[in-house]
């Protein structure tokens, strides 16, 4: 497993903690998120970055309130077929405006990196090396957009508003007997 | 029709190099066919019985005589010269190699076209009317509204990998040839009491093995807030649709178990967020959506000219064609053209490569180069000149084409069935081919009127079985193949799902069969022009399944 | 549909385990060698629940080489000829059971 982050494979800093083991003091780590929950004000207040680890069943709303507080969340896919997490990686972006580390966590293949990054995650645990050396290839592979998205770049529909239509007029003249 | 600009250009050209590397990770092995499936599922390429099927996108049915011609050439290069359009608007090829993907992908691309997004667990070709911009009864043209919601859903990073597929079609006539209520979204443009044009937003339609019809969660929806809704619609479906249940993951059972009001709150509480952020659709955007679609430099003609009453009259075969297969036309002196891909014998839907290039010549002599695809399998020429019907008519006769059996008993929309679909259970073009036989006499199909048969070959649906007048559906029984009848389906503004007839019926008696209820349809109709439909509605399906079953 | 891979192995008769060629789609069938054929006949045929499942493991982890393996019903005839089992398997083999359409004289 390697982690992504910055377009570039890092270390991890974070320390994933486990359901029932005690939370470590004065380092950064990622809590599972029932367990952070029935504890957040506590937790909240312990020294060292705090990361939460929330399920891809459960609605965001519930951790809203939290955020201010969190370095991270993590969010998760069981299998690369199952796309919730894109949905609440966006909430937590575009409403709830999180600006903490968004990390993909599961199963996720280089073909998926591009769409995550446009919902708005910015860390990835890559599972198969050989698609962590070609993250940075992967994330270029489009340079247009249809719709906006998380990631704030321009989509197709309004930055065509800016272009005039000449190429379009020969186009036309091309098409027609 | 829609003009790419550049920036469609290139990400179909980014598509086509994204897809090349990934068949070539495939092909080496890099990746499992388990990673590489819901790839190649995105774009458009199945594994069937015999071989590869490539699903290539005609978005919202509309093709330019180009793009014809490029169908013809992957027909010949690439697959056994012939092609299939489908019930969605689309066409498909049966025999294409998986390392021939990538050149096929490149070639479709140089005309603009593309197999993205015709398959997976993701937004599908948004479908309408195959009379889009031309129909008289037309509010206005829905496929600027399919080519913004098409490009809003093409490769959208949060809805790829959604529970299951989805499909999406948008009317706006009075008379509904896009069967919405079938549809997972199902968008009318009409009128409100203000006269402002909008949207209604019907959801959860589908047919399959829990056939539902849609149901309207916003009865007006302004243009501007469009996209934001479709999105509301999308993201409580993403997130809420069943994950468990291959067979329960359509959003028609997420409505169903919630309920369409509960649902509709969920969808205002999520629309509510985004509604008047970056989705909402200012006049300058939708302008210029609208701006890239041409229409044709219409001649000012005289309506109905003498010389083509006088043909009409001089010529009763083509007079029959005409009253058959063409269709008025918003702009006086021009018609619309029905080419019926159904003749006697033929699979339904099917075109040769050779038919393929003498369409696109025809088009481009006779409707100004553009061709539509109907969900019903057949293709239509929309802006002919009416002067110009006799000689178009000829040359349509000559290509195999001109079929005057438009919307008959034998213009039969049957699904590939088990000669090529793995998800098959029995054959559907044997049986189509077949009831073309029985019904081959013009004068009987006329005088039965409409009468839509559709057949599939599995509880998939893609025949649309549930809304047929008549609708046969495949089963295995025993390893034998067997067709359950279904009556009185409707797909249009009246859609209603069909009645079970009785008992399966086996493949060497279903054409009888259906002769029969054909028999007691005649029987049963109160006036010649009461059509199969209505006599349905009016006496039910007893009276049909005494007689058709006495008889067996 | 449930794939035939999914289903539980249920052997009544003769099967072989097929697929379809990862390169170009073609039927092909697994060989008592590991291979695979286009040709019926050089198929291993096996009448037992736990060999099938072996090849069929073998022949699913040979994801290479085709695709979609499955169990597949055939019959044996009296002089030894390897037949399809069914109307599916009759289909993939011999292709569809429909005239692919041709035109002629345009």
């Amino acid at each position: 497993m390697r982690l992504i982050k910055a377009g570039r494979i890092v270390d991890d800093r974070f320390v994933r903690v486990l359901d029932d083991a005690p939370i470590p003091e004065g380092v950064s780590a990622i809590i599972p998120a029932s367990r952070f929950l029935a504890d957040a004000d506590e937790i909240s207040r312990r020294e060292g970055l705090t990361g939460v680890l929330w399920p891809n069943n459960r609605r965001v709303a519930e951790l809203a309130s939290h955020l201010p507080r969190l370095a991270l969340v993590a969010l998760v896919f069981p299998s690369f077929r199952d796309g919730r997490a894109y949905s609440q990686a966006r909430q937590l972006r575009e409403h709830y405006g999180f600006r903490g580390e968004l990390r993909a966590t599961g199963d996720i293949l280089r073909d998926q990196f591009l769409f995550l990054v446009r919902a708005g995650f910015d860390a990835f645990e890559v599972k198969k090396d050989a698609d962590a050396a070609v993250f940075a290839e992967s994330v270029s592979r489009y340079s247009v957009f249809y719709q906006p998205a998380g990631d704030g770049r321009p989509s197709a529909l309004r930055g065509r508003l800016a272009r005039p239509n000449a190429a379009s007029a020969q186009e036309f003249a091309a098409t027609v007997r | 029709m829609y003009l790419y600009d550049d920036f469609d250009r290139t990400l179909v050209a980014e598509r086509v190099a994204e897809f090349r590397d990934q068949v070539a990770r495939r092909l080496s092995g890099e990746l499992t066919e388990d990673e590489f499936k819901p790839l190649r599922l995105m774009n458009g390429v199945y594994l069937q019985l015999h071989a590869y099927m490539l699903r290539i996108a005609i978005p919202y049915g509309t093709l330019s005589s180009a793009q014809m011609r490029m169908l013809a050439h992957v027909a010949r290069r690439y697959d056994k010269n012939y092609g299939h359009f489908t019930t969605r608007q689309n066409i498909q090829f049966n025999w294409i190699k998986l390392k021939e993907l990538p050149d096929a992908m490149a070639d479709l691309a140089s005309v603009k076209m593309h197999a993205m997004q015709t398959s997976g667990n993701c937004l599908r070709n948004i479908t309408t009317d195959q009379w889009a911009g031309v129909a008289p009864d037309e509010i206005e043209d829905p496929r600027i509204w399919a080519e913004i919601i098409r490009q809003h859903t093409t490769l959208h990073p949060e809805f790829s990998f959604l529970p299951r597929k989805f499909k999406i079609g948008i009317t706006a006539a009075a008379h509904d040839r896009v069967a919405v209520k079938v549809h997972d979204i199902g968008l009318r443009l009409h009128r409100n009491g203000a006269g402002e044009v909008g949207f209604e937003v019907m959801v959860g339609g589908g047919l399959g093995r829990t056939p539902f019809l849609a149901k309207t969660i916003k009865p007006f929806l302004r243009k501007r807030d469009i996209l934001s809704y479709v999105e509301a619609i999308l993201r409580v479906y993403n997130q809420y649709g069943r994950r468990d249940n291959i067979y329960k993951a359509r959003i028609k059972i997420l409505v169903h178990e919630l309920g369409a009001e509960a649902f509709a709150k969920e969808v205002e509480a999520e629309w509510d967020t985004i509604k008047d952020g970056a989705l909402a659709l200012d006049p300058a955007v939708i302008a210029n959506v609208a701006a890239s679609f041409r229409y044709p430099d219409y001649a000012k003609r005289e309506d109905n000219p003498p010389e083509f009453s006088q043909k009409r009259a001089a010529d009763r075969r083509f007079d029959l064609w005409v009253k058959n297969a063409v269709s008025n036309h918003k702009v006086p002196g021009y018609a619309i053209v029905t080419l019926s891909l159904k003749p006697e014998g033929a699979p339904p839907g099917d075109a040769t490569a050779e038919q393929m290039d003498a369409l696109a010549d025809l088009a481009d002599r006779f409707s100004f180069g553009e061709i539509r695809v109907g969900h019903d399998q057949n293709l239509v020429f929309p802006h002919v000149a009416q002067l110009e019907l006799p000689a178009l008519w000829q040359a349509l006769e000559a290509i195999g084409v001109a079929t005057p059996n438009v919307g008959l008993v034998s213009d039969i929309i049957a699904c590939p069935g088990l000669d090529y679909c793995s998800l098959a259970n029995a054959r559907s073009i044997p049986v189509a081919q077949e009831l073309t036989h029985r019904f081959r006499d013009l004068d009987l199909a006329r005088s039965l009127g409409r009468l839509h048969i559709n057949i599939s070959g599995c509880i998939n649906a893609c025949g649309h079985h549930h809304v047929g007048h008549i609708g046969l559906l495949g089963v295995e029984k025993n390893g034998e193949e067997y067709y359950q009848i279904t009556l009185g389906g409707s797909s249009d503004e009246k859609a209603e799902l069909g009645t079970l007839l009785g008992p399966a019926v086996p493949y060497a008696q279903v054409a009888d069969v259906v002769e029969d209820v054909v028999a007691a349809y005649l029987e049963l109709r109160e006036r010649p022009d009461e059509i199969f439909f209505d006599t349905v509605k009016r006496v039910g399906v007893e009276p049909f399944k005494e007689r058709v079953y006495a008889a067996h | 549909m449930t794939s035939p891979l999914q289903q539980k192995l249920k052997i009544t008769g003769p099967v072989v385990v097929t697929a379809n060629r990862l390169g170009d789609g073609a039927v092909v069938y697994r060989t008592a060698t590991g291979d695979w054929t286009k040709r019926l006949e050089r198929a291993a045929v096996v009448t037992t629940a736990p060999t099938a499942a072996e090849m069929l493991s073998a022949a699913a982890a040979d994801d290479v080489g085709a695709v979609g393996a499955y169990v597949a019903p055939v019959r044996v005839d009296p002089d030894g000829a390897v037949r399809p089992g069914n109307l599916r398997e009759h289909i993939r083999l011999n292709g569809p059971t429909v005239a692919l359409p041709v035109t002629l004289g345009i």
